[in-house]
């Protein structure tokens, strides 16, 4: 498994180019053109890591996270799940910046290829900002009945962070 | 909501480490985050640009209308409405694509086109039509084939390979996005019950 998700990437790369070659576009050109947004998104990006970090950091060295995860690992362990996760799945659903820098601060406290690590990089890549998505879809075309859409997406949140944990642990 | 906890944690932590007497750790972490932001920043700058220029020649060549193709009979089954609104149909393939390339910004502005354009034919303006309901739930979960953003941060974390990550998303992301399809199923069969 680890051998075909090594394939993926050089494997996509290979064929867009191709494709690219063969439609006799000027692929470089184009790569450059488009790189360019990356640097913008970053930007964009680092005043919320910056200050998700501040916090997360401060929550830390203070000894308050050993505090609260103590409380809260009496109900996780019931369920056999890892108590490091559960800041995670909390703001996973409300702030997309927000669950980027929670996830990437497990990782780098627990070991990118550690259990939990893994597992929080598979919580943080296999959905979107539920809520985030609901309002902003729900207020384009300004609607007052929701059908309770919201049931659908929750539950669909919980079945990928359920299987990540039963898939890494 | 992050206007509330961010400063809410900020506090309390400074409260709680002056109870345990440890403010001078508190105080080398504030300068401590900052470092480990900038060298993530870095790495996430390569793998961020490599990505977009990419999918600049991905939108240029006939990838993307052979991938509309593919995907028109599987569009048609999940919003029944896109089969007689054919606005609604390109911009539900094209926020699909984008989602699943991993484009959040073309992926967003499709999607509240395709919104719009299933609006019009809704009979009930204040209420939400079956395949809007499908759109968003859709969304929320939004398959993506490289999750380029976890892969760069895994990367700038010397992760052994940064890569190996994208079999465990992939399984987790479909069981998610089938449970979410079927429970709107079964919420939409249940309000015509009614």
């Amino acid at each position: 498994m680890t051998y075909l998700s090594t394939m993926i990437i050089p494997v996509i790369i290979s064929i867009i180019l191709l494709v690219g070659l063969k439609e006799k576009k000027k692929v470089y050109d184009l790569f450059v053109e488009g790189a360019k947004e990356g640097i913008k998104i970053t930007i964009k990006l680092f005043p919320t890591l910056l200050g998700i970090f501040l916090a997360i950091h401060m929550v830390r060295s203070s000894g308050l996270i050993d505090f609260v995860s103590r409380v809260i690992a009496n109900v996780t362990n019931l369920f056999n799940v890892p108590s490091e996760i559960l800041p995670l799945a909390i703001i996973k659903p409300i702030s997309g910046s927000g669950s980027m820098a929670v996830a990437t601060d497990i990782m780098a406290h627990f070991g990118p290829d550690s259990n939990i690590g893994m597992i929080a990089a598979t919580i943080m890549g296999s959905s979107e900002t539920t809520f985030y998505v609901i309002a902003l879809y729900m207020s384009s075309v300004n609607v007052k009945d929701s059908r309770k859409v919201v049931i659908p997406a929750i539950l669909a949140d919980l079945a990928s962070i359920i299987t990540a944990i039963v898939f890494l642990s | 909501m992050l206007n509330y906890i961010w400063p809410i944690l900020i506090i309390f932590s400074f409260i709680y480490s002056i109870f345990n007497g440890n403010v001078d750790k508190l105080n080398n972490s504030i300068f401590e985050s900052f470092d480990e932001v900038i060298k993530l920043s870095m790495t996430l700058v390569g793998t961020t640009c490599l990505w977009c220029g990419l999918m600049e020649i991905v939108k240029n060549t006939s990838i993307m209308t052979k991938l509309t193709k593919i995907l028109r009979p599987i569009i048609e089954r999940l919003f029944p409405e896109t089969k007689t609104n054919k606005e609604a149909m390109d911009n539900i393939t094209m926020n699909t694509i984008s989602n699943f390339l991993g484009l959040g910004n073309a992926a967003t502005p499709a999607g509240i086109k395709a919104m719009e354009a299933l609006q019009q034919s809704n009979v009930d303006k204040k209420r939400l039509t079956d395949s809007m309901m499908m759109l968003i739930v859709v969304n929320t979960t939004s398959i993506e084939l490289i999750p380029t953003t976890v892969i760069s941060i895994r990367a700038a974390l010397n992760a052994n390979n940064p890569a190996g990550i994208i079999v465990p998303i992939w399984i987790s992301t479909i069981i998610g996005t089938l449970v979410g399809i079927i429970a709107t199923k079964i919420l939409i069969k249940r309000s015509l019950k009614k």
